[in-house]
């Protein structure tokens, strides 16, 4: 089964046809890049998932248990925690504070979920800034944040939303770094991603999005070589990655 | 209970209506434009009552030929209060501006307090009492000028907006603040004229009130929530809003007054006042709530 | 500094016994007092950032819940006291599902609670059970401390204190437990909150209960060292805002600011008083000064301040 199956959703806002009839599954611990050009519904099927936007049509199953209806932090206790494209720090809280939040997902007693917050900022080096605000943090430490703030919710399944745009290569390898070991220790992980190269290297499968429908789907050498694919990206740097 | 006492009590109500109305326009445009609340709107409001009470009773200048000095008062205090304590706070968090608001209300009506005592006073003027019969209703003369008053507001209002190039200006940042500002608006010039005419709106209010409504220092307290209900029940940011909800209320609170005893009909308006804010907080004429 | 609220509570404690006037005591326990309803304010609009405009809603329930108790029913205010604090739960409870349940956030958040605030000071007004415009005189029964009457003020100076200290511990606790971090998160950034866990709603109507009982708790205090309450002093607009006034001044969101604020305030109502004596509003007048002031210089307060230049507390 499964760890994530997501059969037939659709969601327009007004004239838009924003997702038709998706279906999507991701396996355990597998990752599966999510790419298409701006605009495509990327976004918009990671909200209607994570139960922040609800679907026209479809279904959502977590482990086989439907997630249309449950609200985001019913969704994020049941093991499926998102990143925000945008990022949405807490920005007077501190780092570790903030990592906090997250942790207090499985646990309520303070000091564990101190406990908890520091070794996952360890682990996605942010440790040095643990005690800094969020908000003085730098673009690309903010969506270190973003990554960690998530994993210590414990998910089995994360929704990463852009996490290397706007870093540079070096934080791109270090973050791509971060996210093989999160799949190591067993969590299944699901990517947008704009940056090409990162994406098709980290990806075990690539889905393609364009235009609210999946054009493509399969292993990153099968995704590049699809003509329909080629034609969505025509015009975008798709061919250079 | 004759019909011609419930048509008349209709008839003021829907006078009263237009006074709540023009209080409610300048801070609906002030909304609309801004998206600040202006807590102090009811006191400018006070202020403005006062000048033309002691215009008329200590230079004999009647009410509405006050105007003539307390509009651009009004206006040039708006804009000076623009630029001096909302400025600041243009961009910071929502609750800040509603406090720094609040700071200016609580400022402006202990000053009153202060300088007037908190007596209640009422202004007699030859025509305080004069009355229009119109077949079997009996309309208050003060209250139909203040109505007759809100409806040429509201049509300058919406005429300046459409057509004057200044009125353009305006709706173009309230729509889109950094855009306005790409395309040269002087932006935070075109804020302190909309806070500018939004005081001048409610110092309009104020003079036509004082023929048939009690100056107090507190009196623009009990306006300006009132002004709140008006403008939410309207739509926060919409002229005919404000016009209609202004009406709205001046009748419930009129009919209300010849069925429940003293000033429970109030209760009846704040109660309405939550339903529409819970569940179309767009006001009732407003754009279907998402 | 983790030993400062000992010290605090020690000096408190020892004022009264060196200090024989009775002004002083006076002026001190207004300080507590508004510390202590301006930390109830403080749980809700300081840490879960969810700001009330009607705070004398549960104020008023407060006052008029022990004081009817205690002229209707001859029930001692010791008891009325948490029979009010219910009560404020109650309607906090209430209030809150509807405002929250809808969504209502900021400045409609704030409108609709000084609404709520409103029915009731016009209910109280036009309703003769509950005294109507006049209000309430808690009838004087001399020195009986167990119906909450004392013949000397300085009892009432050490119970605010008690009660300002362990609203202090308690807030202090709050701060730092999974629920104070949840509020703080929706104060911060709602739906990030969300996405990671934190169930708004209840978080936020927890808070809403918390502070509605704290208040209303005040208010019965207040009603016994005045023996009075009427519509105006509990329910009305200018209470929401002497409630909400300080802990903005202190440092929303911080565990002394309510009390920081009350000091400074309460320092300069009471020089001003002096200076002005014949004059109702005047401190009403300059706090809208501080508070225009305060919002500009001081947007988180004199404990932001303190914090950018290093202090913790």
């Amino acid at each position: 089964m499964a760890a994530l199956e997501v059969r037939g959703v659709s969601k327009h806002f007004g004239g838009l046809r924003a997702l038709s009839g998706i279906d999507l599954r991701l396996g355990d611990a597998e990752i599966l890049g999510l790419i298409g050009p701006n605009g495509a519904g990327k976004t918009t099927l990671f909200s209607v998932i994570s139960g922040f936007l609800r679907p026209d049509a479809g279904s959502v199953h977590l482990d086989g248990r439907e997630l249309l209806g449950l609200r985001p932090h019913q969704i994020c206790r049941l093991g499926l925690a998102r990143t925000f494209q945008i990022v949405q720090p807490f920005p007077h809280l501190s780092v570790v504070d903030n990592v906090m939040i997250g942790a207090f997902n499985r646990r309520s007693d303070g000091r564990r979920a101190r406990q908890q917050a520091l070794d996952v900022l360890a682990r996605t080096g942010l440790g040095p800034v643990a005690d800094r605000p969020a908000h003085v943090l730098p673009i690309g430490l903010r969506k270190r944040l973003e990554l960690a703030r998530a994993l210590a919710t414990e998910p089995r399944i994360l929704l990463l939303d852009e996490v290397m745009a706007g870093l540079n290569p070096a934080e791109v390898e270090a973050t791509v770094a971060i996210i093989r070991a999160i799949r190591a220790s067993g969590i299944a992980i699901l990517v947008i991603e704009h940056v090409m190269a990162a994406v098709m290297g980290l990806s075990d499968r690539i889905a393609v999005l364009h235009h609210g429908e999946l054009i493509a789907e399969g292993s990153p050498a099968e995704v590049a070589r699809d003509p329909k694919v080629v034609a969505a990206y025509l015009g975008e740097p798709f061919l250079a990655a | 209970m004759s019909a011609s006492v419930v048509l008349s009590s209709l008839a003021n109500g829907v006078m009263l209506g237009g006074l709540y109305a023009l209080v409610a326009l300048g801070l609906t445009l002030i909304f609309g434009v801004m998206k600040i609340i202006n807590f102090a709107h009811g006191a400018l409001m006070m202020w403005a009552m006062y000048a033309s009470f002691w215009l008329a009773k200590l230079g004999g200048v009647d009410p509405y030929l006050s105007l003539a000095v307390t509009l651009p008062v009004g206006f040039a205090a708006g804009y000076a209060i623009q630029r001096a304590v909302i400025t600041p706070v243009l961009e910071a968090p929502e609750h800040n501006q509603l406090l720094m608001t609040l700071g200016l209300a609580l400022f402006l009506e202990n000053l009153a307090l202060l300088a007037f005592k908190a007596d209640p006073r009422t202004l007699l003027v030859s025509y305080s009492q004069a009355s229009v019969s119109l077949g079997p209703i009996l309309l208050s003369l003060p209250r139909l000028l203040a109505f007759a008053g809100a409806l040429a507001v509201t049509l300058l209002l919406f005429l300046f907006l459409k057509f004057t190039d200044l009125g353009k200006a305006l709706r173009a940042a309230a729509e889109e603040r950094d855009g306005a500002a790409l395309v040269g608006i002087p932006v935070r010039r075109v804020y302190a004229v909309a806070f500018g005419i939004g005081t001048a709106c409610v110092t309009a209010a104020g003079a036509m009130a004082v023929p048939f409504f009690y100056v107090s220092p507190e009196v623009g307290n009990t306006l300006v929530i009132t002004a709140f209900v008006v403008v939410v029940l309207g739509g926060m940011g919409s002229f005919a809003g404000a016009l209609a909800g202004g009406l709205l209320v001046g009748v419930v609170e009129s009919l209300g007054g010849l069925f429940v005893h003293g000033s429970l009909a109030q209760i009846g308006i704040f109660a309405l006042f939550i339903l529409v804010l819970l569940f179309k907080p767009s006001g009732l004429l407003g754009a279907p709530s998402a | 500094m983790r030993r400062l609220p000992l010290l605090l509570l020690a000096v408190g404690a020892v004022i009264p016994l060196l200090v024989r006037s009775e002004y002083v005591i006076g002026t001190l326990t207004l300080i507590y007092f508004f510390a202590f309803v301006g930390q109830g304010w403080n749980i809700l609009g300081g840490y879960a950032g969810q700001f009330s405009f009607g705070h004398a809603l549960f104020f008023g329930i407060g006052a008029y819940t022990s004081s009817l108790l205690f002229v209707k029913a001859g029930l001692t205010p010791w008891v009325g006291m948490w029979c009010g604090a219910a009560l404020a739960v109650l309607a906090g409870l209430l209030t809150g599902h509807l405002s929250f349940r809808f969504g209502l956030r900021g400045a409609y958040f704030a409108l609709i609670m000084l609404a709520f605030a409103e029915i009731f000071r016009v209910a109280a007004t036009n309703l003769d059970w509950v005294g109507g415009s006049f209000g309430i005189l808690v009838p004087l029964r001399g020195h009986a401390p167990a119906l909450f009457q004392f013949g000397d003020k300085r009892y009432f100076y050490y119970i605010i204190l008690l009660m300002l200290a362990g609203a202090t511990y308690g807030v202090r606790r709050l701060e730092s437990s999974k629920l104070g971090y949840q509020m703080a998160a929706i104060r911060e950034n709602e739906s990030a909150a969300e996405g990671l866990g934190v169930n708004a709603y209840r978080v936020k109507l927890t808070a809403m209960a918390l502070s509605a009982g704290l208040t209303a708790r005040g208010g019965s205090f207040y009603a016994q060292y005045f023996s009075y309450v009427d519509p105006a002093i509990g329910f009305g607009p200018t209470n929401s805002i002497e409630i909400l006034l300080r802990p903005i001044i202190g440092g929303a969101g911080t565990v002394w600011g309510p009390l920081l604020g009350s000091f400074l305030l309460g320092g300069l109502g009471e020089g001003t008083r002096g200076l002005v004596k014949s004059y109702a509003g005047v401190h009403l007048m300059i706090y809208g000064v501080i508070l225009m002031a305060a919002v500009v210089f001081l947007p988180h307060g004199v404990m932001g301040w303190l914090r950018r230049r290093g202090v913790r507390g």
